[in-house]
C-alpha cells in the first residue's frame, strides 16, 4: 500500500482508476448491444500488437512486399497466427463498430448530451476506414493494388485540382513503390496515433456525461444520498466481469473463422490478392472488401464520377449529423413513435443491401436497385427532422426498466 | 424486439458465410469437386512425385522450402533429396527453376507462373478441372486448348497419363485410346497433385487446423469459469 501513496502523490493512479473504472457508474440494464464498446478496445489492442510483429518481417517495397507476407506464413515462427489474427482481426474490427453505431441508433446514444460521444466516434470511424484502406494495400496482391489504383483515382474527380491531388497521394501516376512505403507510414504510425487519441477523447467524453441505455434515461437524474445513480452499478467489477464473458464469447466466434475459414469465402482475404500486383493486368472485377461495399454501391450508382464521389463523401457525412436531424426528445427505440422505427429498419435495409451490391457489378438491375437504396439510404437522414417531429412517442419512464 | 434484431443480424452474417463474391459466381463453368485432406500424408507424397517431375522444370515454388516439406510430409532430408530434389542442391532451399524469364517468354510466350499461392489464388476445384480438361486443338500452337483455361500456353503436361481428349461440337471431352490410365486413376493421381497443391499453398494449414480444436476447447472451459463468476458478482443487482 505504500508504493500505491507514493505514486498517488506524484501521480493520480488512484483517482483515475476510481473516475474511470470502480467508481464510474453505467447503468444496470446493458444488454447484448453494449458488449461492442469493449469489444472494438479489445479488437483496437490486438490489432496493435499484432501490426507492431508483423511490422517486424514485413518489407514494404513493390519487389519484396508480396514475398514477405508468405514468408511470414511460412518461415516466421507463428507467423501464419500473427497475421491471420490481424487479418481477421480487420473484419472483426469492422462488424464490432457497425454493431457499435447500430446500437448508438437504437438508443439514441447520439443525443443531448453526448453529441461529442458521437462525432469522436464518427471520426474514429473515419480514421478507421482509413486505416483499413491503406492496410490492404500492404499484401501487394492484384486486388491491394488495383482496389487503392480505384479509390485514388476517385480524387481526380474533383475539378481543377483533382489529377494533381492524385498525384501528390500516390507519389507516382499510378500506384507504385512511392505509395506503398507512404501507406505503410500511414497505417503504422500516422493513424494509429491518430486513433489511440480520438478514442481516448470518446471515452473521457462519454465518462464526463455517463453512459446511456437501452432505456435511454439519464440515471443521473436520481441519485441516492452519497451522489451515486441510483440505476448505476460501478463499472468495475460488474462489467469488467461482464466484458470479459463477452470477450470469450467473441473469441470463440473469432477463433472459428481464424482457425477454419480465415479467408471466409473469400470475404476477408480475397482470392484474387494471392495473385502478386501487376499494374499491366486488371482483374476482372475489382471488389472492395466488404466494409467498404455499402459506400462503394452509393458511388456506382451515380452516372457522374464526380457526383458519384460527392455522394459517397455525404453517406458519411450525414452520419455526423444525426444529433442534429433528430428532433425527437426521446432517445431509446423502445419508446419512439411507429415512424421512427419504419425508418430505422428501412435504413438498415438499405445499408445491408448496399453492402451487397457492391459486391456486384455495377450493370443493369443491380444498378437500378443501388439507385433506389442510396435514395433511402439520405432519405433516413435528410427525411429525419420531418418524422421525428410528427412521430407519436411514448412516455418514457423516470427510472430504468 | 432487439432478440429479432440480434437474429436478423446472425442470418446476414449466416448468408455471407454460404454466398460467394460475384467474381467466383460469374464463372460459367461447372467445376467437379475435389477432396483436400491434408492429413493424407500418402496422397501428399504421390502429389509431391508428381510435383516434382511434372511441374518444377518449368514453374517455381519460391516460397516453399523443401526441407518444410519433408518434415510436414513425414520424409527425412535423404529421402526429400534422393527422389523429390531435382532442382536444387541444398535441401534448406526454396523451390526455384533454372530457366530465365527471358527464354521462358520466347519459348511458351509467357512465363509461368509461380505456384507456391496458386491454389489459394485459382481454388483447388479449378485446378483440379484444369488437369482434367485439357483437348486437342490444332490451332494451338502446342496442339492443345484448355476448357477451364481458354488458349492456355501451358502444354498438356500429363498426356501420357490422360492421353488425348477429343472436344465435340456441344464442347463435352472424350477420352481417346492412347492412354495409360483410365478416367478412375486420372482423376485420382490428379486429385493428388491438388491435395499436394494445396498443401503449398498454405504450409501452415496443418498446424492451423491442429491447434484450432484446442484454442477453441480452452475458450469453452474459460467461460464456463467465467460465466458464473459474472453471475456471482451481479447476484445482489436486480
Amino acid at each position: 500500500m505504500r508504493l500505491i501513496e507514493w505514486v498517488d502523490a506524484r501521480f493520480p493512479l488512484t483517482s483515475l482508476v476510481k473516475e474511470h473504472l470502480s467508481e464510474y457508474y453505467a447503468p444496470k440494464n446493458f444488454n447484448f448491444w453494449y458488449f461492442f464498446g469493449s469489444l472494438a478496445l479489445f479488437i483496437l489492442v490486438l490489432q496493435i500488437v499484432t501490426g507492431i510483429f508483423l511490422t517486424m518481417h514485413y518489407k514494404p517495397d513493390a519487389e519484396l512486399a508480396f514475398a514477405s507476407v508468405e514468408y511470414i506464413m511460412r518461415d516466421v515462427e507463428w507467423g501464419w497466427l500473427i497475421r491471420y489474427l490481424h487479418s481477421t482481426g480487420a473484419s472483426a474490427f469492422f462488424v464490432v463498430v457497425y454493431l457499435h453505431m447500430f446500437r448508438g441508433l437504437l438508443y439514441g446514444s447520439y443525443k443531448e448530451p453526448r453529441e461529442l460521444v458521437w462525432i469522436f466516434g464518427m471520426l474514429i470511424y473515419l480514421a478507421l476506414m482509413a486505416e483499413a484502406f491503406m492496410g490492404y494495400l500492404l499484401p501487394w496482391g492484384q486486388m491491394s493494388y488495383w482496389g487503392a489504383q480505384v479509390i485514388t483515382s476517385l480524387f481526380g474527380a474533383i475539378p481543377y485540382i483533382g489529377e494533381g491531388l492524385a498525384l501528390w497521394i500516390r507519389g507516382d501516376y499510378v500506384v507504385a513503390d512511392a505509395t506503398l512505403n507512404r501507406f505503410f507510414a500511414f497505417h503504422v504510425i500516422a493513424i494509429p496515433l491518430v486513433l489511440l487519441g480520438l478514442v481516448a477523447a470518446h471515452i473521457m467524453a462519454l465518462h464526463e456525461v455517463g453512459s446511456n441505455n437501452p432505456d435511454g434515461v439519464e440515471i443521473k437524474k436520481n441519485k441516492n444520498a452519497k451522489g451515486i445513480p441510483l440505476d448505476g452499478i460501478a463499472f468495475h467489477p460488474y462489467y469488467s466481469v461482464k466484458d470479459l464473458v463477452g470477450i470469450i464469447v467473441f473469441l470463440f466466434i473469432f477463433s472459428i473463422i481464424l482457425f477454419y475459414m480465415p479467408e471466409f469465402g473469400g470475404w476477408f482475404l480475397e482470392k484474387d490478392n494471392f495473385i502478386p500486383a501487376n499494374p499491366l493486368q486488371t482483374p476482372e472485377h475489382i471488389v472492395p472488401v466488404w466494409y467498404f461495399t455499402p459506400f462503394y454501391a452509393i458511388l456506382r450508382a451515380v452516372p457522374d464520377k464526380l457526383f458519384g464521389v460527392m455522394a459517397m463523401g455525404g453517406a458519411i457525412v450525414v452520419l455526423f449529423l444525426i444529433p442534429w436531424l433528430d428532433r425527437s426528445p426521446v432517445k431509446s427505440i423502445r419508446y419512439r413513435g411507429p415512424l421512427f422505427r419504419i425508418a430505422l429498419t428501412i435504413f438498415t435495409l438499405s445499408f445491408l443491401t448496399l453492402g451487397y451490391l457492391g459486391t456486384q457489378p455495377a450493370t443493369g438491375l443491380y444498378t437500378l436497385l443501388a439507385q433506389i437504396f442510396s435514395i433511402l439510404y439520405f432519405s433516413f437522414f435528410l427525411l429525419m427532422p420531418i418524422y421525428t417531429s410528427l412521430d407519436k412517442d411514448k412516455p418514457v419512464p423516470d427510472r430504468v426498466t | 424486439m432487439n432478440i429479432n434484431i440480434a437474429a436478423a443480424f446472425f442470418s446476414f452474417f449466416l448468408s455471407c458465410l454460404l454466398y460467394q463474391p460475384a467474381y467466383a459466381a460469374s464463372d460459367k463453368l461447372v467445376l467437379d469437386p475435389v477432396e483436400i485432406d491434408l492429413f493424407d500424408k500418402a496422397s501428399l507424397q504421390r502429389g509431391a512425385r508428381l510435383f516434382m517431375n511434372y511441374c518444377i522444370s518449368c514453374h517455381s515454388a519460391s516460397y516453399m522450402r523443401y526441407n518444410r516439406m519433408g518434415k510436414d510430409l513425414g520424409l527425412s532430408d535423404e529421402q526429400v533429396k534422393d527422389s523429390l530434389m531435382f532442382a536444387s542442391e541444398k535441401i534448406g532451399e526454396t523451390m526455384t527453376i533454372a530457366m530465365r524469364d527471358e527464354d521462358a517468354k520466347k519459348w511458351f510466350g509467357v512465363v509461368p507462373p509461380d505456384l507456391s499461392v496458386i491454389s489459394r489464388a485459382r481454388g483447388t476445384d479449378w485446378l483440379y478441372n484444369y488437369f482434367r480438361q485439357f483437348y486437342v486443338d490444332d490451332s494451338k500452337a502446342m496442339g492443345t486448348n484448355n476448357q477451364v483455361f481458354k488458349d492456355v500456353s501451358m502444354p498438356h503436361v500429363l498426356w501420357q497419363q490422360q492421353g488425348y481428349m477429343q472436344i465435340d461440337d456441344e464442347g463435352h471431352l472424350s477420352p481417346s485410346v492412347k492412354q495409360k490410365q483410365s478416367a478412375e486413376e486420372y482423376d485420382l493421381m490428379t486429385r493428388d497433385l491438388v491435395n499436394f497443391m494445396a498443401y503449398v499453398g498454405e504450409p501452415s494449414k496443418i498446424q492451423r487446423l491442429t491447434l484450432g480444436k484446442w484454442v477453441l476447447i480452452y475458450l469453452a472451459v474459460f467461460f464456463m469459469v467465467a460465466y458464473p463468476m459474472k453471475k456471482v458478482f451481479w447476484e445482489d443487482i436486480r
